[in-house]
Order: C-alpha cells, then structure tokens, then sequence
C-alpha cells in the first residue's frame, strides 16, 4: 500500500534555533497521527511545514496525489500546493478566527471551498452548506449568522465544515479543543471522530493534550526540542513509555 | 500656456505613465503599479485620470469630462478647466465630438468609436480590497488567478437580500483571466465594457495603479448559474426626454414625496430633447 503522506529528514531552523530536525514517518490512508509534546517542542513547526504554510529548509513531504500519484509538495509549483490546500487537504486552525472569515456568515464560510474549486450554482452551494453545518450540529437557521454571533465551540464546528466540505483526504489540526472547555472539548471529539471514521480520513493531530489523541489518534509521536523522541502505536506510548520526556508527560496529567 | 508645460506634467513623467498604460493595454485587466504624481487637487477627485488623460492628451485632441454622467458638475468643470489652462485642447461636452473621454461613474449612454478614449477614475482597483486586506495575498491570488472569494461577496449578497445587492462597481472578468473593479460605474453599464470599439483606460492615483481594456476585450460580469447578472436601472422613463433606455437619476422634487427621474447622461438627453423628444416633467 503506498502512504498517503510520507514525511522524509523534514529540517526547520529559525537562525541557530532549531525549529525541528530530522523527522520522518508515513502516514496511510485512513490512519490519524498524534503529535504531542510541550510548547515549543517544535510540533507546531512540523506542521506548518506539511502543511505547506512553511517552507522546511530540508527534507520531502511525499503526498499521493489524486491526478499523479506521489509527488514532493515541498518542491510542487505553488499553484499546485494552493491547489492541494484546498482540495485534498484540510487545515482546522487552534483558534476558529484564524481560520474562518468573520465578516462572512456561517454559510459563506463553509461555501468558500467549493466557490474556489469552482462551483457557480447558488443553491446547490447554500444545500452544501447548510447540510454541513447540520453534520457538525448547527441548526440550519444559523447559516446566515456570521461567526462572531457564534460561542467558541461552534466556530470551531463551523472552521471543521469549512474545512471537511471539499471531501478532503488529510486534514491537519492544530490543537483543535484548545480553549474549549471540558465539556464542548468532549462533544466536539465525539464528532471529529465520528467524521474521521464515517470519512475514511486521514488526519494529523497536533496536541498537547493527552485525552484527545487518546481518543482519536491510531499513532503517535512524542516531540523534544524539535526531534522525535518516541513514536508508536498510541496504546503502546501512553500505556508504557519508553523515554524519559515521554514517562514524564503521561505522569503529569492529573488524575481527577 | 507658457507656464506649464503642455497638459502639466512633464515629458518624463508622461513617458512613465505611457509605458504602464502600453503594459496594462497588453495585459487587459492586470494593475500595473506606476509612480502617481502629486497633483493640483485631493485625492478621490481623479487624480488617477487626470494624469492618464495628460499623458494620452495630443494637442489635437478635443476633451470632454463627465462627472456621474453630467457635463456640469463641479469635478467635470473643474477638470475641463484644468486641461484648457495646461493643455490649451478644445474641449466639448457632445459626446460624439471628443476623441478623448475623462469620466468618473458612467459610461456615455452614445456608443464610443475606435477613434475615442475613454478614461476612468478609480478610487479603489481591487476588486479584492474588502474581502483580503492583505495586498500581499491579493496580488497572489491575482496571479493565481484565485478568484472563489468575489464569489463569496455575491453569495452573501444573495443571502442577505435575496438577489445580488451590488449595483455599481461591479466585479468583472476581462477575457477570462483577470477579476477587474470597473470603478464604480452602475452595473447598468457592465455590458458595454465589453466588446467597446474604444481604448478603456482605468486610472487610480491614490492606489498608484493603471490597467485598462484595448478595443473589443471580452468582459464578462461575475454571476451564479441560477443568479444570473442583470444590468438593472430605474423603471421609468427619463422625465425630460423620454428615453427608456439610458441610465436614470432619481431627483426629489419637493419634502411631499414628489420626485423625477432624468437621464444621468446630460449630454444624452440634451440631445434628445433638440430632437424634439419630450418627456412628462419637461417644462
């Protein structure tokens, strides 16, 4: 089965800083990686360099195109790459204001992607929308409400229709229950892995959370200024850990 | 005359302005940045097409300033005035006589010929401007030809009102390549954009950007399939001349709810009414 993403030496450096080094692992369709570790452990960064936004200063992000198979997207046109952000790929931003546009109500957010592959028809944008928002739990009344008018846990349902419309393959998340209190995080769990397993996606998961890639992610990765200090099966890491940082994480969560 | 040089700028400066006109002529659609002068007026009075009417102006040429479609407002006098002193051109209001057109929100209802230019001002040429405020990201989505969110404008448009609200300034797409602002011209005259025999010139001297239209491009006005674009204007016919179909004004008359509406072409209905057509309210 050839990767869906494959992740090769991606190498980041701001200055003499390390951003993050050397990592490389493969992602397969249908499987959600865990990243985790502190702040500024340079998860953030590895992201941003799959993701397209940075440039990495060395190292390959293999995705396996739809039209042409695998292809560097490190390398790719830009075009190309914008393309993928906005066909293949998805992007959930920690916080919904970075990822939505707030002057745009809830339904022009989520019609947004389909407007920029090119869909003309307006009812046929709105029907879009409107059933998206009601898959993430948004009553088809809200549609033209703009965002503003939206409590921090539905924006970020809305940024994940947004997001999901386009029938993407990977998405990205970045710390996606951050600032979301314990029982909005809980929902919007239950349904990012319901959408994850109905979709057949893949997804990356940036967290510092434990509990969240406990529960969604397959695999994980534990990160150390900027290196890759444990990977494995997400039981696995959490169950028994093996490095001394990755001992040190899972003892810190509270046990309530 | 002696104290200005011919159309007050200087043979350089006209000569830079010149060459961003050839490359946006070349480009139909694309603003070409250029170094915008100061010039003996505020911005957003048409310092833009003042300097590209300079820089196009020959001494032969006859000149004619429309202002909202009206020959006798202040900016259209003020402007024709600032040519005659500078330029020493005749100057005309009759829109066939012109061989150069200075214009600020209207298209002459007379159909243009390949012998006349018409030149716009612009106050803001990114269509974009409101929807990315990033003149970074607007550029790139320019240039990617990225253009799903002027889509996003109408769609909310749609939303709100129920039909595409945006009735002047309407976005367009200049042979199937750039999203254009026409400047705020009523949608009313979005379709003569296309396919006119004359030069287009669009400049913005606030913004430092020129781009312009050569004779017979194909200008398509942005739509939905099932919202298609229409080029409304008032239900009535001019007050004065009677015509039906050229873009009207609505006047009030009175604080009774009395009202009239009248050709917003000046020249037009003039030119109708020596005719001998004669509207309602015509005295």
């Amino acid at each position: 089965m050839t990767p869906l993403l494959s992740v090769q030496g991606i190498t980041k450096r701001y200055g003499a800083h390390i951003g993050c080094a050397d990592v490389s692992f493969d992602l397969y369709p249908g499987e959600v990686m865990g990243i985790v570790g502190e702040s500024g452990s340079g998860k953030s960064t590895l992201l941003n360099c799959m993701a397209g936004h940075l440039a990495p200063d060395a190292g390959q992000v293999v995705f396996d195109t739809r039209a042409d198979g695998p292809k560097d997207t490190v390398t790719m046109s830009e075009p190309e790459r914008r393309m993928l952000g906005r066909t293949d790929w998805a992007f959930v931003h920690q916080h919904a204001r970075d990822g939505l546009r707030m002057g745009v109500s809830a339904g022009g957010n989520v019609g947004e992607r389909l407007m920029a592959v090119g869909e003309r028809h307006y009812g046929d944008i709105r029907g879009k929308a409107t059933d998206w928002l009601e898959r993430v739990e948004i009553d088809a009344d809200r549609v033209d409400d703009r965002p503003t008018t939206f409590s921090g846990g539905m924006q970020q349902r809305v940024q994940i229709a947004r997001n999901l419309v386009t029938g993407p393959r990977l998405v990205f998340m970045d710390e996606p229950t951050g600032g979301l209190d314990v029982s909005v995080q809980a929902r919007l769990l239950d349904l990012l892995r319901g959408l994850v397993r109905d979709m057949g996606l893949s997804a990356i998961i940036v967290t510092h959370d434990l509990a969240v890639v406990r529960l969604l992610a397959d695999r994980l990765m534990v990160m150390k200024s900027g290196r890759v200090v444990e990977a494995g099966l997400t039981d696995q890491v959490l169950d028994d850990p093996q490095h001394a940082y990755s001992q040190l994480l899972v003892s810190s969560v509270l046990q309530v | 005359m002696t104290d200005y040089n011919f159309a007050y700028l200087d043979e350089q400066t006209k000569r830079m302005i010149r060459r961003a006109i050839l490359k946006g002529l070349a480009i139909p659609g694309y603003q070409v940045p250029f170094a915008s002068r100061e010039m003996p007026m505020p911005y957003g009075w048409g310092t833009g097409g003042v300097q590209v009417s300079a820089a196009v102006l020959t001494p032969d040429d006859t000149f004619k300033v429309i202002d909202q479609g009206a020959d006798d407002t202040t900016n259209a006098v003020s402007i024709r005035s600032f040519f005659e002193r500078t330029a020493g051109v005749k100057t005309t209001t009759a829109t066939s006589e012109a061989s150069v057109i200075q214009t600020r929100h209207r298209i002459p209802e007379e159909p243009l010929t390949e012998d006349q230019i018409l030149v716009y001002q612009v106050p803001i040429p990114e269509p974009l401007r409101f929807l990315e405020p990033r003149e970074s990201e607007t550029r790139k989505m320019h240039s990617l030809e990225e253009y799903g969110l002027m889509h996003v404008k109408l769609y909310e448009d749609i939303s709100r009102h129920g039909h595409i609200a945006t009735s002047y300034a309407y976005p367009v797409k200049v042979e199937g390549r750039y999203v254009m602002d026409p400047s705020p011209i009523p949608k009313f005259d979005n379709p003569k954009l296309g396919d006119m025999a004359a030069i287009q010139l669009f400049g913005a001297g606030r913004e430092q950007r020129i781009y312009a239209l050569p004779p017979y491009t194909q200008v398509v006005s942005l739509d939905f399939e099932d919202h298609p674009f229409e080029a409304s204007k008032a239900d009535h016919p001019c007050g004065l001349c009677n015509a039906t179909d050229s873009y009207l004004d609505e006047v009030i008359m009175d604080d009774q709810g009395g009202r009239m509406f009248v050709c917003s072409d000046t020249d037009y209905c003039e030119a109708r009414r020596a005719a001998g057509h004669k509207g309602k309210d015509a005295a």
